[in-house]
């Protein structure tokens, strides 16, 4: 990992509640513009609540978090510069159901990015055409499979061109089969330098294109470290543990 | 190792379809199935040859000579009376003289063709806003006929304006009458009402309480009541000289009244929107009034048509309340045309006929909601 790179996300002393239930503790994290980070670890440690506080769908009650040197507040306007730039990708696609293919990309730029229909529309179709679904574009989402729809999802998020995405088990949802065409955009979009912050259990995809994994425990960041190390040289037993269990398969 | 064998697919046996299935399936599959079948022929049979009998085989259908779009139509030599009308059978020739009340109430008879003006709009209406459905810019012209429509149709109607002859809202009646409460009552009523559905949900509290509060409170409270408090309490707290037309007065308290039940029909809809939706509108950076309109609403709405209309339906038949504010709807023609010395006894038939025409509306209505569902439904479209 060069050093001369920059921060571009930044998270100190974030401390987050759901009511009495402290979800993160303490958690500091720096991330470097192009870097690829892979957030794993058990169901209820965390790992989704923190990307999620990253573009602000979940607010935090302590700590900062600065993005492009943007600090996260209240902020109403600073909140929607922030998510013009950050991305996310959900475990259940969350497209809009109503709206045709090509409608779900086109309605951030237009709307949002004040762009013509006809440019976005035109982008909006070579990003169709790069996650290999352009002739799907005039049909429903609800009529797409699965890997599909994850595959529009990325599509949709990219329509801004941002600088980070963030994905939150895009895999978890779909079935078995599918995955790998999900999995094979998501190592195309590694290559090209955007900065991305998985949370994902799919550890092949890790162990190909992270450049840093984190391991997440009890809403703190228990161990990163590079794929080499994480996988086969693990500090800490609770990490050998999970390690253990979702690799024995 | 066994060889893996393709099968190909067939039609269903042949004894599994037919007329005699269906109805060994449908009407006779247990003995009691059997029987409320054999009980609800029965029923028909004594309800059925009756009310043919009244409405149609003794009934009077002399109506003299009728003039319809200019052509002569001889249906007897003279309109039947009262008294040449049988007791057995309807006296249909009665519902012929009274149709115009039925229709206009007391509207100044050389002036009728101002609201059939309107209500040849009206059918118009709803022939042209689905054929412009694949017109390029169809969301300017529906935008325009939203605006235009009750323009015109205001203009028609009330007149004024230094042009038509000025028609005050007391001579507006039956079912002119109906059709103008009702309608501008949902359609008033309507945006009211998905406004308050947003409140009830807002993050901002006083907001929130003010919604809350106003449909609950409108909830709680007959509609009757309501268009008392309008009628003759209202005025009481404005000064003599700020006195306004009764129907608006009306229409005011029904337009409140329905924004409370529309508000919880919608609110209804919205819940029904996963959180899934509202994140992915937060993530790509929609603003909330953007987020409403383009995604969550569409979605919810679509959800509610079914209850949207439902609700329409009760509006549409309470607007027969308006009798008791001194508004004469078409119900309330019948009630008065009832009384005249000359026709007594005949109150039957005008029930019959209102009960006919409301249920043509409102079943029409019921219908038109269906197709809308069919329409915007793109969940299983393949």
């Amino acid at each position: 990992m060069s050093t001369e790179k920059t921060n571009i996300i930044e998270i100190s002393k974030l401390n987050k509640w759901y009511g009495d239930f402290h979800a993160l503790k303490n958690i500091d994290l720096n991330v470097k513009e192009g870097e690829i980070i892979v957030v794993c670890g058990p169901s209820g440690s965390g790992k989704s609540t923190l990307i999620r506080c990253v573009n602000f769908l979940e607010k935090f009650q302590e700590g900062t978090i600065l993005v492009s040197g943007t600090e996260l507040t209240d902020d109403a306007q600073k909140i929607r510069k922030i998510r013009s730039e950050v991305a996310m990708v959900f475990q259940h696609f969350n497209l809009f159901p109503h709206l045709t293919i090509i409608d779900n990309l086109t309605l951030a730029p237009i709307w949002v990015h004040n762009e013509t229909k006809l440019e976005a529309r035109e982008k909006a179709l070579k990003l169709l055409d790069r996650v290999g679904i352009r002739d799907q574009a005039e049909k429903y989402p609800n009529q797409l499979s699965g890997g599909q729809q994850q595959r529009v999802a990325i599509a949709r998020s990219l329509c801004t061109s941002p600088k980070i995405m963030l994905f939150d088990e895009p895999t978890s949802a779909l079935d078995p089969e599918m995955i790998s065409e999900v999995l094979d955009v998501m190592v195309e979009l590694a290559k090209e330098g955007i900065t991305m912050i998985c949370v994902t259990h799919e550890m092949g995809f890790a162990r190909k294109v992270a450049n840093r994994i984190i391991f997440m425990d009890d809403g703190q960041i228990v161990e990163e470290n590079d794929p080499e190390n994480f996988f086969n040289h693990a500090e800490s037993d609770r990490l050998q543990l999970f390690l253990d269990q979702i690799l024995t398969h | 190792m066994s060889v893996f064998d393709q099968q190909s697919t067939r039609k269903p046996p042949i004894s599994q379809i037919g007329a005699v299935l269906w109805l060994r399936t449908n009407l006779f599959s247990s003995w009691i199935n059997s029987a409320l079948t054999l009980a609800s022929l029965y029923l028909l049979y004594i309800m059925i040859p009756p009310l043919l009998d009244w409405m149609i085989f003794n009934a009077s259908f002399s109506f003299g000579t009728v003039n319809l779009f200019g052509f002569d139509i001889k249906f007897s030599e003279a309109m039947a009376t009262n008294q040449n009308c049988g007791r057995e059978g309807a006296c249909w020739p009665y519902i012929y003289e009274k149709l115009y009340m039925y229709t206009y109430g007391f509207y100044p008879r050389t002036e009728t063709w101002r609201p059939n003006i309107v209500f040849g709009l009206t059918a118009l209406l709803f022939v042209i806003v689905p054929l412009v459905k694949h017109y390029k810019h169809k969301n300017r012209v529906t935008l325009s006929l939203i605006i235009l429509y009750p323009l015109v149709s205001y203009v028609l109607i009330a007149g004024g304006f230094g042009i038509l002859m000025p028609v005050s809202t007391d001579q507006w009646g039956g079912l002119l009458l109906t059709l103008i409460i009702a309608s501008v009552g949902i359609i008033v009523s309507f945006p009211i009402g998905v406004l308050l559905a947003l409140g009830r949900q807002s993050n901002l509290k006083v907001i929130k309480l003010f919604s809350t509060l106003f449909i609950e409170f409108i909830r709680a409270v007959p509609l009757i009541t309501i268009l008392f408090m309008a009628s003759f309490v209202l005025p009481l707290f404005l000064e003599s000289g700020n006195y306004f037309d009764k129907l608006l007065r009306a229409l005011i308290g029904i337009a409140l009244f329905q924004a409370a039940y529309f508000a919880e029909v919608v609110r209804g809809g919205l819940q029904a929107i996963p959180r899934g939706q509202y994140e992915a509108a937060d993530a790509i950076g929609l603003s909330y009034f953007q987020k409403n309109v383009l995604i969550i609403l569409p979605q919810a709405l679509k959800i509610s048509i079914p209850n949207i209309v439902g609700s329409s339906i009760s509006l549409f038949k309470d607007t027969t309340l308006v009798l008791i504010i001194g508004l004469f709807d078409m119900l309330a023609m019948v009630n008065l045309t009832s009384n005249d010395p000359y026709w007594l006894g005949r109150e039957t038939e005008g029930f019959v006929f209102v009960t006919i025409v409301m249920w043509a509306i409102l079943y029409s209505m019921s219908r038109y909601s269906r197709k809308l569902e069919l329409r915007f439904n793109t969940e299983n479209t393949n």
